[in-house]
């Protein structure tokens, strides 16, 4: 069992000539193996530095981010182990990717780095990651990023992700850039990716509707500042946090738009 | 008196000629009506854009209109069939009759110009007999229509939030009033709040002005709310075109039907396949 502590961080930016920016204001959340946490909140809400300080590419002014009670080194063989059990997974799988590199060496790079499996497994490891996403391995090892669909790039990234066998996955918004058709297939392999491994995943979105469906709890992040949380459900269908109703109200919602007087949604045949 | 069509495409076909050669779109055929919101959805690669583009003229080679016809039902009477205008009948028809709001928009405007000069020269432009006050007061009221204020006229689009930049994109492409206004992904970058609000406005003004709206955007929710009828495009061919109330409730074609259930629920049910049961591989990406 993984615990990601963290705890009352605060995050300055200092602007030049405007004072300090406030991004996160005292957030405090702990996510654990085998659960889902959705983090939500319009653009400059604070998401991505919570993923930046997560992922050590930034470090908090104030407060401390503990992983098993021990606070996260800021450098050296302990950042890297660190960096290990504690993967990142970008939006953009066209960017997050190198095209010169062939997917193969993208993902053997992380298992020989890492010495995840020894050498002479490295091939057979590959094979088993592109499985594990649901990628025909013959059909893509060889292949560049260019050569493949958009989602099928981010199976890639997410093989890389899972290389080194974290135990938590920081996705930051995994599927914006995708197409809407194909979206759900990938939020569904990290599904199953988190139960065959009990992973623990915070999903960043400003998508309200897979946030609801995708992620055991919810934490809606106003202006650097959680201002409600709880299971995915109380958040969206019964939000008590007047910003909360605000982007639900805002966001587009078919069956309500569709529902007739009596409040039963048009059903659909 | 004017008809209620407001544009006809008629077995329309657009080839970008590479090798191979790209069918992008493929003989559709469609009318819009005056004052109607037309969504057009479907997913990258689909032809929406290229269709869009199209119909205006506004594509390059190695795009070919192959085949087809669009025609715009002027409301004076007169029928324009927009692919026979010489070059200076088309600039005049652009942005007069119909405007377009590109994808990323907000990006487009020039950074070393304030925004009121830059809507001045549409007026300086399309109606160079207009006086320099009428202009000023043209460009000041169409910023308060689209709610920026004309206390901004001489802001530079550096010193205005996404949001207001889109705005002002709109107020340029309703400034000489124009009966269908194109839009591409126009709130795409934005944030869902800001969202909600513009396609508000969109919403009053057509309702105030009168114009058409023909609206793309993968986001087959938001159109749903928002259009009065929808078509569907994939591979080229629009595969259904129904009122939205239609779409959502008893979608036809299968694609549809796929595309709909693409997107989660907000408040309701459908969508609890993801955490849960197991999911099965996307038919989408089984062929590599």
């Amino acid at each position: 069992m993984t615990t990601l502590d963290f705890r009352n961080v605060t995050k300055r930016y200092r602007v030049r000539g405007s004072g300090d920016m406030l991004a996160l204001d005292d957030v405090s959340f702990t996510l654990t193996s085998g659960q889902t946490i959705a983090l939500v909140g319009q653009s400059g809400s604070g998401k991505s530095t919570i993923a930046k300080i997560l992922t050590q590419l930034e470090r908090a002014t104030s407060g401390e981010v503990l992983l098993d009670g021990e606070p996260i080194p800021h450098r050296g063989p302990g950042l890297r182990r660190y960096r290990q059990r504690v993967r990142m997974v970008f939006q953009d799988p066209f960017a997050s990717l190198n095209p010169y590199h062939t997917i193969r060496h993208h993902l053997e790079r992380p298992l020989r780095l890492d010495k995840v499996v020894p050498a002479d497994e490295v091939e057979d490891e590959v094979r088993a990651l592109l499985t594990r996403v649901r990628l025909d391995p013959d059909a893509t090892i060889d292949r560049r990023p260019h050569e493949l669909s958009g989602g099928q790039r981010q199976r890639v990234a997410i093989a890389r992700a899972l290389a080194s066998r974290p135990e938590l996955l920081i996705a930051d918004e995994p599927v914006s850039m995708l197409d809407v058709s194909i979206r759900l297939g990938v939020l569904n392999l990290l599904a199953d990716l988190q139960r065959e491994s009990n992973l623990g995943v915070l999903y960043i979105t400003h998508d309200l509707a897979t946030a609801r469906h995708f992620s055991d709890e919810i934490m809606v992040l106003h202006h650097g500042v959680v201002v409600e949380r709880g299971p995915a459900d109380d958040v969206i269908l019964r939000a008590q946090h007047e910003y909360t109703r605000a982007l639900r109200g805002a966001s587009p919602d078919p069956d309500k738009h569709f529902a007739d007087p009596s409040g039963r949604a048009v059903t659909r045949s | 008196m004017t008809s209620e069509t407001l544009l006809t495409v008629d077995d329309f076909s657009v080839v970008y000629d590479v090798d191979p050669p790209v069918e992008a779109v493929r003989h559709v055929s469609l009318a819009l009506q005056r004052g109607e919101i037309l969504g057009l959805a479907g997913e990258s690669g689909c032809g929406k854009t290229t269709l869009a583009y199209g119909i205006q003229r506004l594509l390059k080679p190695p795009a070919v209109i192959t085949s087809g016809r669009a025609v715009f039902h002027d409301e004076s009477g007169e029928d324009i069939d927009i692919n026979a205008l010489d070059a200076d009948a088309m600039r005049a028809f652009r942005w007069d009759k119909v405007s377009m709001v590109f994808q990323g928009a907000m990006n487009a405007l020039n950074p070393v110009a304030s925004i009121g000069r830059q809507l001045e020269d549409v007026f300086l432009t399309h109606r160079p007999s207009m006086g320099r006050a009428e202009r000023r007061e043209e460009c000041a009221g169409l910023l308060d229509l689209v709610g920026v204020g004309r206390e901004r006229m001489r802001s530079y689009p550096h010193e205005l939030s996404g949001g207001m930049r889109q705005r002002v994109m709109i107020a340029m492409a309703m400034a000489l009033r124009p009966q269908l206004m194109i839009m591409d992904e126009p709130t795409t970058a934005l944030d869902v709040l800001v969202q909600r609000e513009i396609l508000e406005q969109i919403s009053d003004l057509r309702s105030k002005l009168g114009f058409s709206v023909i609206f793309i955007t993968h986001d087959l929710p938001l159109l749903l709310e928002i259009s009065d009828r929808i078509a569907v495009m994939k591979d080229g061919v629009i595969v259904e075109l129904a009122s939205a109330l239609d779409i959502y409730s008893d979608a036809q074609h299968e694609y549809t039907r796929r595309l709909l259930s693409s997107f989660p629920s907000l408040t309701g049910e459908r969508g609890d396949f993801i955490r849960g049961s197991e999911s099965t591989p996307t038919t989408t990406e089984a062929a590599l």
